[in-house]
């Protein structure tokens, strides 16, 4: 199980644990307001954006390339940016802190 | 007056797919506290209908992975979910619906998220064909599964070209089927895109095992013995134990058409999702609304209108009116390629083609009506996508010869005309 914090964009912070699946499946379930994941979790609409921690890129790696170019002229974008359909829950991510990104 | 939200105030959704679920905890986000009651006549807890065609049936996944919402998702919003009920009529004069049971729902708000059913031919002898499938719902994708594990030769026949027949094609490649597509077009995809791109799926799928056929306009069927047989007007056959059916939808107007409402290509609705009962809004797929960027009335299959009209709707009922002012995008996964659209394609004159250097293919298609951009298509390029859909939403101009010069960086400062 891994312990993961959304910070939304109202900076209400919610802590959920998941075992398996995607961020963005589990903040969908628990109803975390700014991640919609409109496409299922494919890397096609970009509405599961979120910042990780700077302290915690080494737990979920960086962006891949799609992500990297879904979000190229997204403002709210930085090098912190992934899209949490993309980011697989194992028990290394416990303690993980995301940021929900303001959507476009 | 401002109208008095009170907590026994009830909104009755017809169609639990990403329209009416979408639309359900939008309502409640946007802070309406009365009843929320969605009917849907699929019993399975509703779930993203694009990977159906896609990873899900070639995945053999339960469907519990491709749900919408869970099920406590649900009960927190106090969203209460009739499955498996079909809603035989609409009765305006007394807002209420009726429900095949004969049951009475009222409603002081009614959507329609009523979406489309697959279009089955009538074509001479398809009633005779035992394995003939459409691909809609879960329990289509069950249906496909299991006649593909039991069936003796594993091959399979999917008539039409579109999206939907090529991803479920490639998906039952990888499944282990030998696959035939039969277009009626001379080209696959001729509906929806440029030749170019046509060529460059008709090509992947020859690549990866899948025989696709144009200009085959199947005139009947003949099952003899166990062996389905499809006859074509040029007078060529096919043989297969599994026939599916992909030849696009009708929409679901019955409901809409028999209580009266305003019906055109699809329910007519306003900016607002209205239609023309102010107690009755349309979303998604069933409706016929108007698009501002392209100015005119479309009729959209895309879960992108589905959702972004359900919002809409929300909050025009929550007095918190937004306007419907979206581009229309798509998505299609087949093989290791990744499609994705933005924009519609309709009464261009010119089309480019970017090529990125890339071991995969990586490229985009871009449809202009002489300096207006209308539409992108790219292939494993979000990069490209993503650009497209700027350029296209601040109608942009843009310098043609430096677009389809890959060497010159893709960036929108390099491509723009001041």
């Amino acid at each position: 199980m891994a312990k993961i914090t959304f910070v939304t964009t109202d900076n209400e912070s919610i802590i959920l644990e998941g075992a398996s699946g995607s961020i963005m499946q589990l903040a969908v379930d628990n109803g975390v307001s700014g991640i919609d994941g409109d496409c299922g979790g494919v890397c096609s609409c970009a509405t599961c954006h979120v910042h990780v921690a700077p302290e915690h890129v080494e737990k979920t790696g960086e962006a891949s390339e799609i992500e990297t170019d879904m979000l190229e002229l997204n403002d709210h974008a930085n090098e912190y940016s992934r899209l949490c359909c993309q980011i697989e829950i194992t028990d290394a991510l416990d303690g993980l802190v995301l940021q929900v990104a303001e959507s476009e | 007056m401002s109208e008095n939200l009170s907590n026994d105030r009830t909104c009755v959704v017809i169609g639990a797919s990403h329209g009416g679920v979408n639309f359900a905890f939008s309502l409640r986000k946007a802070g309406w506290e009365g009843n929320i009651i969605l009917f849907d006549k699929d019993p399975v807890l509703p779930y993203h209908r694009p990977p159906l065609s896609k990873g899900y049936l070639a995945n053999k996944d339960a469907i519990e992975k491709n749900f919408l919402k869970s099920v406590e998702s649900y009960e927190k919003e106090n969203i209460v979910l009739k499955l498996g009920v079909t809603v035989t009529s609409i009765n305006r004069s007394e807002n209420s619906v009726i429900l095949k049971d004969g049951s009475v729902q009222v409603y002081d708000k009614l959507i329609l998220a009523t979406g489309a059913r697959p279009i089955i031919p009538s074509i001479k002898g398809i009633e005779t064909i035992s394995n003939l499938y459409s691909l809609r719902t879960a329990e289509d994708v069950e249906n496909i599964r299991n006649a593909l594990t039991i069936s003796q030769h594993k091959s399979v026949v999917v008539i039409g070209g579109g999206y939907i027949g090529l991803e479920v094609a490639a998906s039952l490649q990888k499944m282990g089927a030998s696959v035939t597509v039969l277009e009626r077009e001379q080209r696959i995809l001729a509906r929806v895109t440029a030749p170019e791109m046509s060529t460059f799926f008709k090509e992947l799928h020859a690549k990866n095992g899948v025989d696709v056929q144009t200009d085959k306009n199947v005139i009947s069927f003949n099952a003899k013995e166990g062996v389905n047989t499809i006859i074509c007007s040029d007078g060529s056959s096919f043989e297969a134990d599994i026939v599916i059916v992909g030849v696009g939808i009708h929409v679901n107007l019955e409901l809409a058409k028999n209580a009266g409402l305003e019906i055109e290509n699809g329910i007519r609705v306003d900016a607002t999702a209205q239609t023309n009962d102010k107690d009755i809004y349309a979303i998604g797929d069933c409706t016929f609304h108007h698009n501002p960027h392209y100015d005119r009335f479309i009729r959209l299959e895309s879960v992108q209108n589905a959702v972004d009209q359900a919002k809409v709707a929300a909050a025009a009922i929550c007095g918190k009116p937004l306007v419907y002012d979206t581009l229309p995008w798509f998505w299609s996964d087949q093989y290791d390629i990744k499609l994705q659209m933005v924009g519609l394609s309709t009464g261009y004159n010119k089309v480019l083609i970017r090529n990125e250097e890339s071991e995969n293919p990586k490229f985009s298609i871009w449809y202009f009506k002489d300096d207006t951009l209308l539409a992108v298509d790219a292939v494993n390029n979000a990069k490209a996508y993503v650009l497209g859909t700027k350029f296209i939403k601040g109608n942009k101009k843009i310098d043609q010869s430096k677009l389809i010069d890959s060497t010159i960086d893709f960036k929108p400062a390099n491509l723009l005309i001041e």
